[in-house]
């Protein structure tokens, strides 16, 4: 395997009885970058994760994580890999420090509990019971316990999911520091924002196929459909814009969408609207999101099904 | 296998049991409750017929039989005969009796001649009991020496005293109550954990960890040998102090304690590794624990129940651990001990065996 590759998955599937959740995907993540799953729900992340980290057994295909085959030797791969898992629980009369303590010692690690406590912002509840602990809490325990043995391989199968939005920053700040120390990313969200922001590259998956991979600028580069300008709605300004100067419109609620493709289109629309003497309350100028993109592609999905 | 890692999985689980407040009552106030309410309730009690053992060796003769037929017909003794070819010393220790009695070859004989007959009555003077039997001797003695030998002093009877232990209630229930402890404390839990670990994904996130199965079932084990340790010298204590128990406690009590605690630990493994649901794994650990708690000799002695019964309490491991203990405590039998503790250690080797092979912290 190429020393550059943290992960190298070719061809895997996986079936439960009847439901086929990941079919034939392959990919290459790098080490030290951040490799963002995206997909909607059922859309086999969660079980492609859990194959790489060893605890699930692909039916087919050839997977190679830091070298090892992760099913075979998750001994071996035990101290170099970090995991937090979607449904994270623990054991339910144990604390937060108590938890990270236990781990230390079972990895031979001088105890961290106070540093990582305070990295994901839990000191104040250290010594609340876990059964006790609100949703989002515990879902910070388990990045702790993700990150109790150093590793060079983090999975977060969402981390941020359930958390408010200053505990989502707190998160986002780590992964990068994650990242600025060298180690590689599996992070899987639903937040498009989020892959937007910190994934080097991601994979959108459905129906157990990655349908796009690349990094979120070249996806929107090259799936985007453009900038749109957004004005308020008028009838006028909906035919004369579609009919006469062909620009593609589509109307939501008060607000009317154009892609423009050039400034030229902004200027003609713009223009229509002086001579019309159409007063313009609201223009903005939007570029496609991820989130666009994905909502597109899952939704063309959906309809070829 | 690390001690290291032992040590700190018992810290863990043991912080998590000990915050628990029903694990706590099974193991230290459900053994007290029941020996306060069983000890109050029978201590004192008497039974209307004690039980005596003869050995009749004048299978000649026909006067013995009619000198059984009187004394069983007091009605104070419920009379066992003892088989002729064997050695009654031996008899008695090995069955655990408090009272024997050996009729001599040449009864009959000896009767019509007048010539003096000398019976021998094994009892054990710290039995309460003992006295009522050597009562019901004396009185059919007399009746003998009066009708049928014109008042001489014929028959005569010489006491002999054996060590077996008497037991009364309390000594009973003590042995039993230590066994329940046995059965319950690793049972309960282990059924409950597993399932719900398995539930929670907990035992996934432990084999994330360089901690290992047998590292994890070491230190559950090691764990409920402690619980139960110290939950059987309080059963002893209190027994000892409130209900004036005189059994005698010793070190043979301990490798019961051991192989015990490691069957039904293995057990409760086993029942929660094999069960779907949280719901189903206490279905399956209560339609194994509860039987046994109530057959195996616990709280009374299996010898009241009827002999279909009595069978079936044969089949429950827990009946060698109680049986066990019972010979030990109680009647200082340790040739018996010794056959309760291999038949133990082997259904343990058997359970522990289908453990391991169902227990799995992956799945596929
Ligand atoms: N243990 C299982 N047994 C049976 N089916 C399963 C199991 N785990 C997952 N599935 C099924 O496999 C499919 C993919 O599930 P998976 O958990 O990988 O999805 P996901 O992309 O992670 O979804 P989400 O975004 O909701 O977490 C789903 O249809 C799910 O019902
Ligand atoms: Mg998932």
């Amino acid at each position: 395997m190429d020393p550059q590759h943290a992960i190298t998955a070719e061809n895997i599937h996986k079936s439960y009885a009847a439901i086929k959740a990941v079919n034939g995907i392959s990919f290459i993540v790098y080490k030290g970058e951040v490799f963002s799953f995206l997909g909607p729900n059922g859309a086999g992340k969660t079980t492609t994760v859990e194959m790489l980290e060893g605890i699930r057994k692909a039916d087919s295909g050839r997977i190679n994580v830091l070298g090892e085959d992760p099913w075979h030797s998750a001994i071996k791969l035990r101290d170099r890999v970090g995991i937090m898992p979607q449904d994270f629980r623990f054991i339910e009369r144990i604390t937060p420090k108590e938890a990270i303590r236990y781990y230390c010692s079972l990895f031979g690690m001088p105890d961290k509990s106070s540093e990582l406590l305070e990295l994901v912002e839990l000191s104040e509840v250290q010594d609340v019971y876990f059964q006790n602990l609100s949703g989002g809490q515990k879902q910070k325990v388990g990045i702790c316990l993700a990150l109790v043995n150093d590793p060079e391989l983090v999975f977060l199968d969402e981390p941020t999911t359930g958390l408010d939005p200053k505990a989502r920053r707190k998160i986002w700040d780590l992964i990068r520091k994650l990242k600025s120390e060298g180690r590689t990313v599996i992070l899987t969200t639903h937040y498009l924002e989020e892959a937007q922001m910190l994934a080097d590259r991601v994979a959108i998956m459905d129906h157990g196929r990655i349908i796009v991979e690349g990094s979120p600028a070249d996806i929107i580069q090259k799936m985007g459909k453009g900038r749109k300008l957004i004005v308020q709605y008028t009838e006028e300004l909906f035919r004369h814009l579609s009919e006469v100067l062909g620009l593609e419109c589509s109307r939501s609620g008060d607000s009317l969408s154009v892609t423009v493709h050039s400034n030229r289109d902004v200027m003609d629309v713009l223009e229509f609207a002086d001579r019309s003497r159409i007063e313009l309350t609201s223009l903005s100028l939007k570029e496609d999101t991820l989130e666009d993109i994905f909502v597109d592609l899952v939704t063309e999905q959906e309809e070829s099904q | 296998m690390k001690l290291k890692n032992i040590v700190a999985d018992l810290k863990i689980y043991s912080r998590n049991y000990m915050r628990s407040t029903t694990a706590i009552f099974f193991v230290f106030i459900f053994p007290l409750i029941l020996m306060l309410l069983f000890g109050s309730i029978f201590s004192g009690s008497t039974t209307s017929a004690v039980p005596l053992y003869v050995q009749n060796l004048d299978t000649s003769g026909n006067m013995s039989n009619t000198f059984i037929e009187t004394l069983n017909s007091t009605h104070f003794v419920d009379i066992h005969m003892i088989p002729d070819n064997v050695n009654i010393q031996a008899y008695i220790s090995q069955h655990s009796i408090t009272a024997a009695l050996l009729i001599p070859a040449n009864f009959t004989s000896d009767y019509s001649q007048g010539q003096h007959i000398s019976l021998t009555y094994y009892n054990n003077p710290a039995v309460s009991t003992s006295s009522v039997a050597q009562q019901a001797i004396s009185v059919t003695v007399q009746l003998f020496n009066s009708h049928f030998a014109n008042n001489n002093q014929t028959v005569s009877v010489a006491s002999t005293s054996v060590t077996t232990h008497a037991a009364n209630y309390i000594d009973f229930l003590i042995p039993g109550l230590i066994g329940l402890v046995i059965l319950t404390s690793p049972m309960f839990s282990m059924t409950y954990i597993v399932s719900s670990y398995k539930k929670d994904k907990i035992f996934r996130q432990l084999s994330l960890t360089p901690l290992t199965k047998s590292e994890w079932f070491l230190s559950k084990f090691i764990w409920y040998l402690i619980i139960s340790a110290l939950s059987a010298i309080m059963i002893i204590a209190v027994g000892t102090l409130l209900f004036h128990s005189t059994l005698s406690i010793s070190l043979l009590v301990i490798p019961f304690l051991v192989v015990g605690v490691f069957m039904f630990t293995s057990l409760g493994i086993l029942a929660g590794s094999v069960s779907r649901s949280e719901e189903s794994a206490s279905v399956i650990g209560n339609i194994i624990t509860f039987p046994m708690m109530f057959l195996s000799g616990t709280f009374f002695p299996i010898a009241i129940m009827p002999s279909w019964l009595q069978s079936f309490a044969h089949v429950l491991p827990l009946f060698y651990i109680i049986d066990g203990l019972n010979s030990v405590t109680i009647y200082s039998n340790y040739s018996s001990a010794t056959l309760d503790l291999a038949v133990s250690i082997a259904v343990a080797a058997v359970i522990f065996v289908f453990t391991v092979l169902k227990f799995s912290w992956k799945e596929q």
